[in-house]
């Protein structure tokens, strides 16, 4: 084989496998959505789950979801931004820098379950918070910090050196130059990074199995008290979200209809997933358009 | 108003730490300070708190350290209880090294495809591809596992489809999207000069790629595929749903098995803490978090000699 015929064979190879990628994605998406979005209906998103019947839905798993999100993001965002600036513009370059980012890496590298059975351990027991939507919260923010420290970071260097010069030349503080110039500059990077880190909180399910807890007391959707055992908005109570009730039933659920619940609930995660996906990627060029008046 | 600020500088006294930009500087070094400090103190509590729960088990419970990491047997609730975790590390490490043996030559042919062959169709098409890959979350993974490769490898070859296959399949799709954009990044940094030099001398594209493009850029890809490994060795639901959860080594890749993860995902929830049972499944994730480090650890070697 000569060189012309190789060169020939391998581009084909490589475009080849670069087709199967792209039909595995496809072929992801379209089955779960075929699968799924004839389950999908108002009733379905709303309703409570059911045990041994059918038409069962999963409107307070879904719930949980979003309300553990906004309590985690609540806890995760100052504690990501102020550790993302202090590694990016207080720490001196030398070995505790180093290894302050070392310890960084490997805690993004913890497996989730391991971050869960920590959660378990000082949260719920040690810390007596018990199965509750808090100890998820903190779970996930254990898990979720190292990528908004990496990404308020990222987005502090690529602000333009002169600015942050320009602006210590005038007088200012080193934090006041941080708030009022460097963290304006860097907001459209972070919020981009910030709204897909919120997309992988959403479908994390391994470390909320013994945090939050696999299942969920019934709601009553009336009682807005925040301290009331069953009001939606306690943090204290025990909370399946949407991924832990597809992990559920697909290994002990006993309704008949249990592959269509699990079909249904994996679009309705799938979908919210892709809109956090296609949101950033929008806002992350509005931003750019409103603050380079490129078109 | 020059004058005070130099005066401020050089006195440094107590007046000067009163004045407001010294305290609002002041209020913001404490509070990162305090953030970074709950980073460490995570880290720590973790390390400390897994290590001391994983030990107790040796400890404690009197197991043989080599017995657990090289027992057969895993009958935790026998009398007398036998604590055997090989099939579990066997389990783990065969599941991970097969993903990342399928998902390695794919993830650097869509590397090399978005970067050398057409890298206008690869930024527009296949990057958001990849992303979307990064982005679906495991347990749907589990889920299309479980619906649709299950069903296909029990179609196709002998037993019920659920196994080490099964497994490393679903994690070779979730790990494929680490792999490809550290790839990407790597073939991308590439300097062009040493491209064109190569094609200047009169080598094929695919040449270059084999003989120069691939050779300088080994170790990154290497960190792709280590990252991607750490990846799958941690994944938790997706694999134990599709695994078969039968805690012995099985004599086929169509035959249930277990990983680490799967055996604490299942039997955490129903032991009680302080018993034998649940301290020995505290040991593997000491396994786990230990097999963290040194995948950290590879991966800190090749960016060494990447720099290089």
């Amino acid at each position: 084989m000569n060189a012309k015929t190789a060169d020939k064979v391998a581009t084909v190879v490589i475009c080849l496998f670069a087709g199967i990628i792209v039909l595995v994605l496809l072929g992801l998406l379209g089955f779960i959505l075929f699968r799924g979005l004839s389950h999908i209906s108002w009733d379905f998103l709303t309703s409570a789950p059911e045990t041994i019947k059918a038409g069962g839905g999963i409107g307070p798993q879904l719930f949980n979801s979003l309300f553990l999100l906004v309590l985690t993001m609540l806890i995760t965002i100052p504690l990501g931004l102020g550790a993302g600036i202090y590694m990016s513009q207080y720490a001196k370059p030398g070995k505790v820098t180093n290894s302050i980012r070392l310890v960084v890496e490997v805690l993004s590298s913890f497996p989730s379950i391991v971050v869960g059975l920590f959660g378990l351990l000082v949260f719920v027991n040690i810390m007596g918070i018990g199965f509750s939507l808090f100890s998820g919260a903190l779970a996930l923010t254990v898990f979720n910090l190292p990528l908004m420290v990496r990404i308020t970071e990222q987005a502090m260097a690529g602000v333009p050196r002169e600015q942050k010069e320009a602006s210590l030349a005038l007088g200012l503080s080193r934090w006041k130059t941080i708030t009022s110039v460097m963290l304006p500059i860097a907001m459209p990077a972070i919020i981009t990074g910030t709204i897909l880190a919120a997309g992988r909180v959403f479908g994390e399910a391994a470390a909320l199995l013994f945090t939050a807890g696999m299942s969920s007391p019934r709601l009553d959707f009336t009682d807005w008290n925040p301290l009331s055992p069953f009001s939606p908005l306690n943090p204290f109570r025990p909370a399946e979200t949407l991924a832990v009730h597809i992990w559920k039933i697909n290994s002990e659920g006993l309704a008949p209809d249990a592959g269509e619940i699990a079909a249904g609930a994996s679009a309705v995660l799938v979908l919210t997933v892709l809109l956090f996906n296609f949101g950033a990627r929008w806002f992350g060029r509005f931003m750019h358009r409103k603050f380079t008046a490129t078109r | 108003m020059e004058q005070s600020a130099v005066k401020g500088q050089k006195t440094n006294s107590k007046s000067a730490f009163m004045k407001p930009h010294i305290r609002e500087e002041w209020v913001g070094r404490v509070y990162t300070f305090v953030c970074i400090l709950v980073l460490i103190a995570t880290i720590l509590a973790i390390v400390y708190f897994v290590a001391s729960k994983g030990l107790s088990t040796f400890i404690t419970n009197g197991v043989n350290i080599g017995d657990l990491l090289t027992g057969l047997k895993w009958d935790p609730e026998g009398e007398p209880a036998v604590f055997g975790a090989l099939p579990f590390i066997f389990g783990s490490f065969s599941t991970s090294l097969l993903a990342a043996l399928i998902a390695a030559p794919l993830g650097c042919c869509a590397a090399i495809f978005m970067t050398q062959i057409m890298p206008g169709a690869g930024r527009r098409f296949m990057q958001p591809v990849i992303e979307l890959l990064a982005g679906i979350p495991s347990v749907v993974y589990g889920f299309v596992g479980l619906s649709v490769i299950v069903p296909m490898l029990r179609a196709i070859f002998p037993g019920q489809g659920i196994g080490i296959l099964a497994g490393s399949l679903v994690l070779a799709v979730m790990i494929l999207p680490t792999i490809t954009s550290i790839a990407t990044d790597a073939l991308a940094a590439l300097p062009g000069g040493l491209k064109e030099g190569s094609f200047a001398l009169g080598a094929t594209r695919w040449q270059t790629i084999y003989r120069i493009v691939l050779p300088t850029t080994l170790p990154a890809l290497l960190t792709g595929v280590v990252l991607g490994m750490a990846r799958a060795f941690g994944e938790a639901l997706a694999v134990q749903m599709v695994i078969g959860n039968a805690p012995h080594i099985p004599r086929s890749l169509f035959e249930s098995a277990s990983t680490l993860t799967s055996a604490i995902t299942l039997s955490m929830g129903n032991t009680i803490s302080g018993t034998a049972h649940n301290n020995a499944l505290w040991s593997l994730a000491l396994i786990l978090l230990t097999m963290t480090f040194i995948f950290v650890f590879i991966v800190r070697v090749l960016e060494r000699r990447n720099h290089r």
